[in-house]
């Protein structure tokens, strides 16, 4: 036991530290900065819950805004015609995702590599049009507010106390039996069948969880937008970001999350005051650019990276 | 073939087997009862002949953007998610070049030897270091190529509406009471022309016969003296030319031309290339056609339906046929041997 926590020591107060960063963030940083790190928080979940599908379980998908777009309508809806509490509206949300990614993980199934992310593109760019269609329910091109707003504090705490708890989820699932299926089925779907690992269960429950996580963060994103859930809020750049943001923090490791979420949450940000190319489209540049780049350099991530350092350290 | 079934067969011998007893005959049968459909609805009534016209027309557009992906996928057995901005990135070459003062004709040529040119170059440089690593890679990478390339052009032209000259008119052809735009038969015309070129290249050069080699047997070419990496460049350099004419005959039929111009297209061809069978080139082009008549027909005889549901129903379409029938009309069963 005492050695399980001297290996684990590192990664513990790594953790520890982190956690008192992000407590006392809010003392120090303007209230347009605590947004800002809402929506990193915000990110964290989404790209967590994609790292668990395409990391773990090894099912690549480009349609994750698609589920947080139906999150975030979930609150929106719950609290404009039920005025529901909003933290229950982010329970229903995930539990919807869930069985919304569990349906779409069975088709899934069938699917892998380049057709799996075709049909989850696909999902990513039709989602988006539906409030359009059935406006007198979802809003139109112009929206569903929440019935009651709340502050960027409230969202910053809210965000990251989902972030704790979805982790340490995370976490559990991932290093007991389900995780050890998740990795046999990534790394041979023939291998883990042979060992009596039911194949479709397995793959459509990294589904479901993966969009339920999702899930939550699209109902804090909404919240974060001063409870406006938009069609356009929700485009397939999204489900793009997303993807980007697993990339970077490295597939099949949680250790580079946070990297990956601060780097779509903030670059956007940042960028739009690039000296040479400057506003709305800058952030397109660099980020496209920057994407390429890590995918050249960094191979595994910035999780590739730390273990990389790690080896560095001990010889 | 039933008695000899627990019996291992050479992996060729199987496939063709297969071909043969379930393979083109009731696809043959399936598209020429589509054409006799269309062919007594267009003659019973104008108002469908128009539709099936105009949609033929998109579907060429929406067949030759997915011929490109089905290219690219069989050189690097990757789908190219940038395909379509690409595609949209060269059109806004072919307008600046007729800003500069080039005629249409030279300004459509120029594009694409510039798209040719654009498309090698990825290849070379971004797919090629991270094409042996993953699946997930080599699409993480097309993703941002994606964002890259539509942030270069919202830097460069802007976001706002350009408009080009109509290549083609704005004439009609009178066939009995039903009239055809100048511009539709233009878009079949030069995609199909564009087609066939392509078509030719590969099937009768040598270069042709060596990029096939090195799509089919990547190994075995190489062998034999095939450059491997030099064809897959090319193939990916082809793949942005029939994009690059997918989107100048995009620009027109959409009166026109904004950095969104191939979003959707891009999903229409995906449809189409996954319904021909995702390899298959002759499968892409019959895709293409296919579902642009068919989402023309919906959209004009389902109100249900309406435009705001057609990328929806398409996805449902793509769903459909990856469950159905996962190697598409065209496509080889991919038979994996543990």
């Amino acid at each position: 036991m005492t050695r399980e926590l001297v290996r684990r020591l590192p990664e513990l107060v790594s953790l520890a530290v982190v956690a008192g960063v992000l407590v006392a963030l809010p003392f120090l940083l303007s209230s347009y900065n605590v947004s800002l790190a809402a929506q990193v928080g915000i990110f964290f979940i989404a790209v967590l819950g994609l790292n668990i599908l395409t990391g773990y379980s090894g099912q690549i998908s480009i349609g994750h805004g698609a589920f947080m777009a139906v999150g975030g309508y979930t609150t929106a809806v719950l609290s404009r015609d039920h005025h529901m509490n909003l933290v229950l509206t982010m329970v229903l949300a995930f539990a919807i995702c869930f069985v919304l990614g569990l349906i779409l993980g069975l088709p899934a199934l069938r699917l892998s590599g380049v057709y799996l992310a075709l049909a989850t593109f696909a999902f990513a760019v039709s989602v988006p049009l539906l409030p359009l269609q059935w406006s007198t329910f979802l809003g139109g091109s112009g929206g569903v507010q929440t019935s009651r707003t709340v502050t960027d504090l409230w969202v910053y705490g809210v965000a990251w106390t989902c972030s704790a708890i979805l982790f340490v989820l995370a976490w559990l699932v991932l290093r007991g039996r389900m995780g050890r299926a998740f990795r046999a089925v990534r790394d041979s779907e023939i291998a883990a069948v042979a060992s009596g690992i039911e194949l479709p269960v397995y793959k459509t429950l990294a589904f479901g969880i993966s969009a339920a996580y999702a899930g939550v963060a699209g109902s804090l994103f909404v919240l974060a937008t001063n409870g406006f859930a938009q069609p356009s809020e929700f485009s397939v750049f999204l489900s793009l970001q997303l993807l980007v943001g697993a990339a970077v923090a490295g597939l099949g490791s949680l250790w580079g999350i946070l990297a990956g979420a601060a780097f779509i949450g903030l670059l956007p940000q940042v960028s739009t005051s690039v000296p040479v190319i400057g506003s709305d489209h800058g952030r397109d540049v660099v980020f496209g650019l920057m994407v390429v780049l890590v995918m050249l350099l960094l191979p595994d991530g910035f999780a590739g990276l730390l273990a990389r350092l790690r080896g560095l350290a001990r010889t | 073939m039933s008695t000899l079934a627990g019996i291992p067969q050479p992996p060729g011998l199987r496939t063709r087997g297969a071909a043969l007893a379930s393979g083109p005959i009731p696809v043959t049968l399936l598209l020429v009862a589509a054409a006799v459909f269309l062919l007594v609805g267009s003659l019973r009534s104008t108002t469908f002949a128009q539709l099936t016209v105009q949609g033929l027309a998109v579907g060429a557009v929406y067949g030759s953007l997915a011929l490109a992906l089905v290219l690219v996928y069989r050189a690097t057995h990757v789908i190219n998610f940038a395909q379509g901005e690409l595609a949209m990135a060269t059109t806004y070459i072919a307008y600046q070049l007729i800003q500069w003062g080039l005629s249409y004709w030279e300004a459509f040529f120029a594009t694409l030897a510039a798209a040719f040119v654009l498309g090698t170059l990825l290849e070379v440089a971004v797919i090629r270091p991270v094409q042996h690593r993953s699946v997930i890679a080599t699409v993480i990478v097309t993703v941002g190529l994606f964002v890259l390339i539509d942030g270069i052009v919202n830097w460069v032209w802007g976001g706002d509406f350009k408009f080009m000259h109509s290549p083609f008119g704005t004439g009609a052809f009178h066939v009995g009471r039903v009239a055809i735009l100048h511009l539709y038969v233009g878009m079949l015309a030069v995609v199909f022309v564009c087609v066939l070129l392509v078509w030719a290249l590969f099937r009768f050069t040598k270069l042709g016969l060596g990029m096939r080699a090195a799509a089919l047997r990547p190994a075995a070419a190489a062998l034999v003296g095939v450059r491997v990496d030099r064809m897959l460049a090319l193939g990916w350099g082809l793949a942005a030319v029939l994009g690059a004419v997918a989107g100048l005959m995009a620009e027109p039929s959409q009166l026109f031309l904004s950095p969104t111009l191939m979003q959707q297209i891009l999903v229409y061809a995906f449809a189409a290339a996954v319904l021909g069978g995702l390899e298959s080139p002759a499968g892409a082009m019959v895709g293409g056609l296919g579902i642009g008549v068919l989402l023309n027909l919906m959209v004009g005889y389902v109100p249900a339906i309406g435009s705001e549901l057609q990328l929806p129903f398409c996805f449902a379409l793509l769903l459909a046929i990856l469950l159905v029938k996962p190697a598409g009309l065209f496509g080889r069963r991919e038979v994996r041997r543990v």
